[in-house]
């Protein structure tokens, strides 16, 4: 299969501007008769479904959360990058595309990352006319900070709730429109099945999950933006309910999964407690700004701390290692989040985790307090201060910069930061892979669209911070609303097709089908606990950082698994009632797949680049190696129950040359 | 620890309910929400039934976890959602008891699961600004002032849980609603449409069968982002000057 990217001819610059100048348009009569079906409510969804009505399409969404407004997105806490240079302080928008190639390891495609970068200054304008609250300075303008892997200040926030205040933005656009009748809203549904008519994308098959009604639902067209499938890894900082399944059911009726292994891995986050352990939680990257990383140099110390009989406090300074300042001293404890993750790893599996499973590295904010403790005292024209006043003083400093992460913090683990360093440990966080699309963010099925975290589309081998939320309301309010009229303008003399069609009846069958097998099994082991499993393999074989032998034991591994499961799988109760457990089957069923084609890919990929470690290829500082000559490409995958296979779309850098990362 | 849980098991909106009881055993480290997971693996091994109850984020962020746990909305610590509050706040041998929000505008779906769409359709009444994509002027053409845009902010982080509801013996939305009716009415680009904005929402509000507001205060004690009552007070103002210019 031959992939074509679509992107438009011209001047990197000037391309989306010239395209959009010439693209086909659906006249608003026309735009009357035309339906279009968007899954999902998070920032992604939520703005392209909202944008989409206002133009005068007929919208119908979906969503398995019981309100639009508790997407995952609502989570989301740093910011959102714009290249407003509101700070003068040399940003651009060539800045900002740079900036996201070469975070991304040179894995994306340029076109797409130019138009984010172009987009993304208006994203801020509408996100303010809708009432957003962005953090402010005195002069009552726009207030910014930095994120790591840039040199310039250009990320919005409103404190440490940015994701809930865009996505709050976001629903009430979208409820606004469900208010005008130009939106149907289904709230707990759950799209199991995408219907294909002679080759098109033209409707889904959900389930009420109140009642467990199957329905048909059909349009013009379908556009998915339903989220990342980091929950394949079990443990994760996702929400509990994110899944893959209506990507993956788009993956079955012929779209492709682009580079599935890219995991973005966030290098502090609460480490696991116990076994219960149901999810992860982020500490935000702006506390490297002010916290530094270390384990001790000692393994005696190591013991006596695991054994609860020193506290990072009793190590003295000689005896710790700063091993990112060491490592990297030009960038310390800011290097990227690949880096930072990596290096965590190598500490703990040397044997110097700090916690009673060794999966532990310290966050330190002793120095911070010093210093800032030092600059206030001065400033308070206090001479000779002690060294409680000091603390004092600095506490207050640090409580005003992370109060709310430094509380969540204690509320989880029952420990003073400010008095004991944090312990932190790298989890899984974002999917840079997803459903392949072109230019136009349309997959290779004709009218099937994708949109925000669900699509691989901008982020190459790794995301910079912030860079999430100004994807996802970039692809829903300034990109597809445009791109979606290329397929449009080409179906308004066809009506919505009917729900009676055969290709109707058999997608529901399916789905029907699939679900009372796993009520009927009534097997021995709840589908948590296999999802359990799946996580602990993707982990070891397909985490940090892999190798051909063990991804290969951990392909059989999923096999076997998902041949276990659909043995011995309990699911309880009924279809016909809200059941949690049939919702978690039948998305745990598909990351069974998933799993394994990430896993392929992983093994595919023979280089390391961002979040992708082959520890065969690493430079003999253990850095990792790129392979440009043979690797440029997105590995774009189509299932297939026994072997699913590999097309690929070679990425041409006409505008930027490739360079390796360098951090020392 | 060893723990006896009450928990209000129902088996969908029209159905009777009532109290099952449930032992359990768990962890201090435990988060409340992954003590029922807990509960729930362990009904699962003996083919039983688990207990339904509704949450995603486990954050404190996104408004799912609706628990009414020991007589109080989201449990017994200040500011802090159900999945936020820990079992080192327990001792061994609690009996905990764990029932769904209670109003008659959240009908139960199942157990501790309700249907809080009617807090949707009061968004849907007017708590939006009404603007297309791509109209906007330039994100800093309007300064506003840091300690105005602060207050929209406190207003606009309520996570739309519905423990307001649920705390206040009249069942009344108040402080949810008059949070959304703040946080648009103290930004300039909010207030072009306050006196219509807080007309319909009130009105939505009570049209969908949620109680007076009688003062009692329950509600912001029970709200786990602590929004101040004063939002209701504003609220009434500003609904009454509309209500008085209207005619
Ligand atoms: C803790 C955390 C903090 C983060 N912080 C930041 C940050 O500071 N800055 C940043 O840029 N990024 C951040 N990110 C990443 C960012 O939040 C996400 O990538 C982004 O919000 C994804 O948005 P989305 O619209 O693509 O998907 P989501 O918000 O995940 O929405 C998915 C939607 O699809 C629906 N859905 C899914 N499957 C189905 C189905 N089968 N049927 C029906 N509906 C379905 C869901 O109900 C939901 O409405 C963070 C992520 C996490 C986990
Ligand atoms: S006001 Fe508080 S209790 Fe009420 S919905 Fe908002 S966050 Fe929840
Ligand atoms: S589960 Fe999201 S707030 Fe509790």
């Amino acid at each position: 299969m031959k992939l074509h990217s679509n992107v438009p001819e011209g001047p990197l610059a000037e391309k989306w501007t010239e395209y959009k100048s010439k693209m086909n348009l659906v006249a608003p009569n026309n735009k009357r008769r035309i339906s279009v079906i968007v899954v999902g409510t998070g920032l992604a969804g939520a703005s392209a479904a909202s944008t989409l009505a206002e133009l005068g399409y007929n919208v119908k969404c979906y969503t398995f959360h019981d309100s639009p407004r508790r997407a995952h997105s609502i989570a989301a806490q740093g910011g959102i990058n714009a290249a407003k240079n509101y700070q003068n302080d040399g940003d651009s928008v060539y800045r900002l595309f740079y900036d996201t190639i070469k975070g991304g390891d040179y894995r994306s495609r340029e076109a797409n990352v130019h138009r984010l970068a172009e987009v993304s200054t208006d994203i801020i304008d509408q996100c303010v006319a809708q009432g957003v609250p962005f953090a402010r300075e005195y002069g009552g303008l726009l207030a910014n900070r930095s994120f790591g892997g840039v040199q310039v200040s250009r990320t919005f926030y409103a404190r440490g709730q940015t994701g809930q205040q865009l996505l709050i933005g976001a629903y009430q656009a979208l409820e606004r429109q469900i208010s005008l009748g130009k939106v149907e809203m289904y709230n707990r549904h759950e799209m199991l099945d995408l219907v294909l008519v002679d080759g098109k994308a033209r409707g889904i098959i959900t389930r009420n999950l109140i009642n467990g009604e199957i329905e048909r639902h059909s349009a013009h067209c379908v556009v998915l933006a339903t989220g990342g499938y980091g929950n394949v890894f079990y443990l994760s900082t996702n929400a509990m309910g994110s899944n893959v399944t209506a990507a993956w059911k788009a993956v079955k009726k012929g779209a492709l999964m682009a580079n599935p292994c890219f995991t973005q891995i966030h290098p502090t986050c609460i480490p696991v407690s116990g076994n219960y352990q149901s999810k992860l939680t982020l500490m935000s990257e702006s506390l490297r700004n002010d916290g530094r990383v270390w384990v001790p140099k000692k393994l005696e110390d190591v013991k006596a701390i695991r054994e609860g009989k020193k506290t990072g406090n009793d190590i003295p300074e000689v005896d710790r290692d700063y091993y990112l300042e060491r490592r990297y001293p030009a960038f310390g404890n800011l290097v990227p989040r690949d880096v930072a993750s990596r290096a965590a790893k190598t500490a703990c599996d040397e044997g110097y985790g700090v916690n009673k499973t060794g999966l532990a590295v310290y966050l330190d904010f002793s120095s911070a307090i010093i210093r800032y403790g030092k600059t206030e005292a001065h400033s308070l024209g206090l001479h000779n201060p002690s060294e409680a006043k000091i603390k004092e003083l600095g506490t207050k400093v640090v409580e005003a910069k992370y109060g709310n992460l430094f509380e969540m913090y204690e509320k989880i683990t029952g420990e003073n930061p400010y008095k004991l360093p944090m312990k932190i440990y790298p989890a899984v966080h974002y999917t840079m892979g997803g459903v392949w699309v072109d230019y136009n963010l349309q997959t290779n099925v004709p009218g099937l669209f994708s949109l925000g975290e669900s699509n691989f589309s901008d982020h190459g081998a790794n995301r910079l911070g912030a860079s999430a939320l100004m994807q996802g309301l970039a692809d829903g309010y300034f990109v597809i609303p445009y791109t979606i009229g290329q397929f449009l303008s080409g179906e308004i003399r066809n009506d919505v097709p009917s729900t009676d069609l055969p290709a109707f009846a058999e997608a529901e069958k399916n789905v029907r089908d699939r679900i009372n097998k796993f009520l009927s099994m009534k097997g021995g082991q709840s589908v948590e606990s296999f999802h359990r499993r799946l996580g602990k393999i993707m982990w070891e074989y397909c985490g940090m950082s892999r190798n051909a032998e063990g991804l290969k034991k951990g392909r059989q591994m999923i096999r076997e698994l998902r041949d276990e499961f659909y043995r011995d799988v309990f699911v309880p109760g009924t279809n016909e009632e809200y059941n949690p457990e049939l919702e978690k089957a039948n998305r745990v069923a598909d990351f069974l797949e998933l799993g394994e084609v990430m896993i392929l890919d992983a093994l595919d990929r023979e280089e390391s680049c961002g979040g992708h470690f082959r520890e065969e290829y690493q430079t003999e500082e253990g850095e990792a190696l790129r392979r440009d000559d043979v690797f440029t490409y997105v590995a774009a995958w189509e299932w297939d129950d026994e072997e699913p296979k590999v097309h690929k779309e070679e990425l041409v850098y006409e505008n930027v040359e490739l360079k390796t990362r360098s951090y020392k | 620890m060893k723990l006896k849980l009450k928990i209000w098991k129902q088996k969908n909106q029209t159905a009777e309910g009532k109290f099952h009881d449930y032992n359990v055993e768990a962890d201090e480290h435990m988060s409340f929400l992954e003590m029922l997971d807990v509960l729930n693996e362990g009904l699962l091994e003996n083919q039983q039934e688990p207990v339904a109850f509704d949450h995603d984020c486990r954050e404190g962020i996104c408004g799912t976890c609706s628990l009414v746990i020991n007589g109080r909305p989201h449990g017994p610590m200040q500011g802090t959602t159900a999945c936020q509050l820990h079992m080192r706040h327990f001792k061994d041998g609690d009996t905990i008891t764990i029932e769904p929000w209670r109003a008659n505008a959240f009908p139960i779906v199942k157990d501790l699961v309700t249907d809080r769409s009617a807090f949707d359709r009061i968004i849907q009444s007017g708590g939006f600004v009404s603007v297309n994509t791509g109209q906007a002027m330039d994100g800093n053409a309007i300064p506003i002032e840091k300690d105005v845009a602060g207050e929209a902010f406190e207003a606009a982080t309520c996570i739309g849980c519905g423990a307001c509801v649920a705390a206040c013996p009249n069942g009344s939305a108040m402080l949810f609603t008059s949070a959304k009716i703040n946080h648009l009415d103290l930004l300039p680009q909010g207030k072009v449409e306050s006196s219509k904005r807080v007309v319909k929402m009130v009105e939505k509000m009570d049209e969908e069968g949620f109680g007076n507001c009688s003062n009692v205060g329950a509600c912001h004690v029970e709200c786990p982002k602590e929004i101040k009552l004063e939002n209701i007070a504003r609220m009434n103002r500003k609904y009454f000057a509309a209500k008085l210019s209207a005619k």
